[in-house]
């Protein structure tokens, strides 16, 4: 599919490759009061003291859903043509290994008691 | 090839010269560029991670950090990319006036989040905290300094546009330009939304 894509210069939206896809304003308004509602529970979270042992992997999704909200509909990533997502996604994903990869490597591998005297 | 494009763009006229993809050069180099911006913020949010906890000496972040003011600047910024979809979503439609409104409310909330970053260095300035000070300070002011620096090249960026929009030199024609720039000022958004979560809320 994403060949015939390059191949016609057409995107998922239908339109030109390379216009703007269409989303409507009440749809992007509806975006924005989820971005605004998940960061209120971000911080509601934080403030939470029972959820203390959860906080990072609930504030992590949560901040997932917000990158996600944000890339896939305001950056018109799930609408506009593949390419775009490709030479996106492929150093996001090297970056984020990279970040996982060091905090492993300087966090918690040393409280496994390796690399370390 | 050019044949087969102008067949599948269903009539609309092309945006820019034929290319072997269809695809508009400068659009596909700009997410190019993004791809590597991730690289680059990707590496100051990996020193961050790997000296937090390590300073010997205070402030440290939870003496120091504002949550509820930076939620405040989170908000700001949040609803500023709420802004670009809007001005581009009128501009596309040919609203002029609604595409200079939400334009403008961009480079204003825009504004008022470097307001902020402005507030908060100089109150950590006060309060003792330097590049110098220790390693929180160094690599808190070098990641959250250029993600200010890419805001601020936003707002520069689209008060350009702006203008170029009320002179009516920017209009549903040239739509790209706009969503190039609201690209980027998405991408500085998503930026804020990780170390919202990084640096303050995990502090």
């Amino acid at each position: 599919m994403s060949e015939s894509h390059a191949m016609t210069g057409t995107a998922h939206h239908g339109g030109p490759a390379d216009a703007p896809p269409h989303v409507g304003w009440r749809k992007y308004a509806m975006i924005g009061v989820i971005l605004a509602i998940i960061t209120a529970l971000e911080v509601a979270v934080f403030y939470i003291d029972a959820l203390a042992p959860v906080l990072v992997p609930v504030l992590l999704v949560l901040t997932a859903g917000k990158f996600f909200l944000v890339v896939l509909y305001y950056m018109h990533l799930k609408m506009d043509h593949p390419i775009f997502g490709r030479v996106f996604w492929a150093p996001m994903a090297l970056a984020v290994l990279v970040v996982i990869g060091l905090i492993l490597l300087f966090h918690v591998l040393p409280t496994l008691g390796k690399f370390s005297n | 090839m050019a044949t087969a494009v102008a067949a599948e763009t269903h009539g609309h006229p092309p945006h820019h010269a034929p290319t072997a993809t269809g695809l508009n050069t400068w659009k596909l180099g700009f997410w190019v560029f993004l791809g590597s911006e991730t690289l680059f913020f990707g590496t100051l949010i990996s020193i961050y991670m790997v000296y937090k906890g390590q300073s010997v000496v205070g402030p440290f972040p939870e003496d120091i950090l504002d949550i509820p003011l930076t939620t405040l600047s989170t908000f700001v910024l949040l609803m500023s990319s709420l802004a670009v979809v809007l001005a581009l979503e009128f501009l596309q439609q040919g609203r002029r006036g609604l595409a200079l409104f939400w334009t403008m409310m961009i480079i204003v909330l825009g504004s008022g989040f470097l307001g902020f970053q402005a507030y908060e260095f100089t109150h950590f300035y006060k309060m003792g905290l330097t590049l110098q000070t220790n390693l929180f300070g160094s690599t808190f002011f070098v990641l959250t300094g250029f993600h200010g620096a890419h805001v601020t090249i936003g707002v520069l960026w689209l008060l350009f546009l702006w203008f170029d929009m009320y002179r009516g030199r920017l209009g549903p024609q040239d739509a790209l330009r706009l969503e190039v720039a609201g690209l980027y000022w998405h991408f500085v958004d998503i930026v804020w939304i990780v170390i919202f979560t990084l640096v303050y809320l995990m502090s």
